[in-house]
């Protein structure tokens, strides 16, 4: 689950990690008030106001802006609240902005230069440990370092039975070229940010920029952070965090009754049992000559009544000019799923109006195709996979 | 001959008498599987489907000889009943249950790193030996015995390519659903190189996704060792967009080296015989054995 900045500030600053303060606002006038408390708290005399989206690039996109007075804070919030964002993460129409975050000026001069660096926490997918990667260079897209600059990306990889340790919070305050206060500022940061990464389940964390004021505090500019969905079982407050607005209708609604749905671009839907198996349908799709239209496992249990769920969710996409049902049944009878698609298909009367290809192999595949060939309906029904590609090549032609 | 199940293994399946444990080791013991008991804490000494329960793992060793177990607990107890596996001796762990938090995976992942044993999933279909063993949730029916070994991520995909491979008059010595998570117990080229040392297994199906880079790993491996058998490969995902999770939750593309085209470059460079459309898996392995 992905969480907006100022959530994932929250979590940082509740785990005793130094943020860039700022309060959410939902309209300028809101927003104004936002500034006037923020500077009694901080005194912080000019406010940057932030576009709250689920993507990144929200600066170069127009979504971020300073404010030098409370005028410009009414003006610059008033502009971004109810822009279409467009980031180089968005589609083209962009994402509507509904929050901003007027946050405090932390680039304030003093005794020494500002610096920016990068930080993130994420799993190590091939040692199966929690690792934190860091560089020197922030505020940059972290795959442009990684490009041109390699040996300037460093990681830390942590020992799950005793946690991070001092000599590695060190290393990275080392590295980061720190001395003095900011060296212990930073040993600080970075243990408070492990702790908060651990205690709050999260699979990512991307705090970019990491900042060194002109007075040596380190803080967190912004905070990118993702939970893992598997683990929101027990946290509760964090699911609450969950903004709906951010995600794609029709998936809200998949997930609603059950289904895994991911909506894409294309023009053939397909309805499959299984992860691979959908990934596999979609390719097939594409070879076909088509463009798979979603992502959707029905999983085990492909009755009546999920089929006919299924069948709603895809055809709400007003591009689908047709659907591939791909079961292979182990468990799941492939005749039931026949009656299911029979079922769906008269109980939705005209609401079907594009050509179905169902392909049912495994347990009583015989008989599913029997019963789909004489249920009288405009379904065309295949066995083999191939089969099911030439069926989708035939209907799109 | 075959790898990790056999006649032989001694089975218990923890999480029993749940409704999910008690159907499929139904199933499992339907198929001839050498189920010898399993573990439910608090309800040991009851029988079920005619196997004794018992309330831990060590107590599953010690009276019934246990050496494999199927893991079907909920995902908030399933880290805890992979460790008291490990803890208890057993050899070969599979853990079909989905949905395992990622931090309760860290941590059993490290704990039964120096322990004798190995963890297949979670998050997979399991492990089946035809005519021998059915140690998972996949129909049985589809897997005929033969000389194809199967590796996959995918649990309807394996049943996919099995049903291809058995269509072309040849059979499976075992498939090792090895899982869809970003944390497995044994990687595509831990499962390969099982089979790469099987006498029986003549030609490895390597059914891969979007996401990590262990297809890289096993190609490469496959390579370096002198590509002793053929290997088919096939990448689910070319058509998933960056950044999604598709279904597994280890299927998301995060660059440009876990996208299926840059995990099939790889292999067809290490000499794998890579196929475009999942529908013709069989063919191909029909074609390099013949």
């Amino acid at each position: 689950m992905n969480l907006h900045e100022y959530q994932g500030k929250e979590i940082l600053a509740s785990h005793g990690v130094r943020i860039q303060r700022g309060i959410v606002a939902n309209t300028a006038s809101e927003a104004v008030a936002a500034a006037k408390d923020l500077t009694a708290e901080t005194g912080t005399g000019w406010h940057v106001i932030k576009a709250q989206v689920h993507a990144g690039g929200r600066g170069k996109g127009g979504g971020v802006k300073l404010a030098k007075n409370l005028q410009e804070v009414e003006e610059i919030a008033g502009q971004i609240i109810g822009m279409n964002l467009v980031t180089p993460q968005t589609s083209a129409e962009g994402k509507l902005v509904r929050k901003v975050l007027v946050a405090e000026d932390v680039y304030y001069p003093g005794d020494s230069e500002t610096s920016e660096f990068y930080m993130s926490v994420l799993l190590n997918r091939g040692t199966g440990k929690n690792m934190i990667m860091y560089s020197t260079e922030g505020g940059m897209e972290i795959e442009v370092v990684a490009e041109k600059t390699p040996h300037l990306i460093f990681t830390e990889e942590i020992d799950p039975s005793v946690g991070l340790q001092g000599f590695q919070a060190r290393r990275i305050a080392f590295n980061l070229g720190l001395s003095g206060t900011a060296f212990k500022e930073m040993v600080k940061f970075v243990s408070a940010l492990y702790t908060a990464y651990v205690k709050s389940d999260s699979s990512l964390f991307e705090i970019n920029p990491v900042l060194k004021t002109s007075d040596d505090k380190i803080l967190a500019v912004d905070a990118k952070v993702t939970i893992d969905d598997n683990a929101l079982f027990r946290h509760k407050d964090i699911e609450e965090m969950r903004d709906v607005t951010e995600e794609n209708p029709i998936e809200v609604e998949a997930k609603a009754v059950g289904l895994n749905y991911v909506d894409l671009d294309g023009n053939v839907g397909c309805m499959v049992n299984g992860a691979g198996l959908a990934m596999a349908t979609m390719d097939l799709i594409k070879q076909a000559g088509g463009e798979p239209a979603n992502f959707l496992d029905v999983g085990g249990t492909a009755d009546a009544k999920r089929v006919e769920e299924a069948f709603r969710i895809i055809l709400k996409d007003e591009n689908v000019k047709a659907i591939l049902i791909n079961i292979f049944g182990g468990i799941v009878r492939c005749d039931r799923v026949a009656q299911g698609v029979v079922d769906a298909y008269k109980n939705m009367g005209d609401a079907i109006n594009v050509p179905i290809i169902v392909r049912l192999q495994g347990t009583n595949a015989e008989v599913a195709k029997e019963l789909i060939d004489n249920s009288g309906l405009a379904v065309h029904s295949a066995v083999m996979f191939q089969e099911a590609a030439d069926k989708v090549k035939e209907v799109l032609a | 001959m075959s790898v990790l199940v056999n006649k032989d293994s001694k089975i218990i399946v923890q999480g029993f008498t749940g409704s999910e444990g008690t159907f499929h080791a139904g199933q499992m013991i339907d198929y001839g599987t050498n189920v010898v008991g399993g573990v439910t804490p608090g309800k040991g000494g009851q029988e079920h489907l005619g196997k004794p329960v018992f309330n831990t793992v060590q107590e599953a060793v010690e009276k019934a000889g246990a050496d494999t177990t199927i893991i079907f607990v909920p995902p908030a107890f399933a880290a805890d009943a992979i460790m008291e596996a490990a803890d208890a001796g057993i050899k070969v762990i599979i853990t079909i249950t989905e949905g395992i938090p990622v931090a309760d995976m860290i941590k059993a992942f490290n704990y039964i790193k120096g322990k004798d044993c190995r963890l297949i999933g979670p998050n997979c279909p399991g492990v089946i030996t035809p005519g021998e063993a059915k140690v998972g949730i996949m129909p049985g029916f589809v897997f005929k015995a033969g000389e194809v070994g199967i590796v996959s991520k995918s649990g309807t995909l394996t049943y996919e390519a099995a049903d291809q491979v058995v269509r072309q008059g040849l059979g499976i010595t075992t498939a090792i659903g090895i899982g869809g998570d970003p944390i497995i117990g044994t990687t595509t080229k831990e499962a390969v190189e099982l089979l790469m040392n099987d006498d029986a297994t003549k030609c490895i199906v390597m059914i891969g996704e979007i996401g990590g880079n262990l297809e890289a790993d096993a190609a490469r491996w496959v390579k370096e060792t002198g590509n002793k058998k053929p290997v088919v490969g096939f990448i689910a995902g070319e058509t998933a967009p960056k950044g999604r999770t598709m279904g597994h939750a280890g299927a998301i593309v995060g660059g440009a080296d876990d996208t299926a085209e840059a995990k099939k470059a790889i292999m067809k460079e290490c000499g794998i015989h890579v196929v475009d459309s999942p529908a013709e898996i069989g063919k191909k392995v029909a074609e390099v054995l013949s």
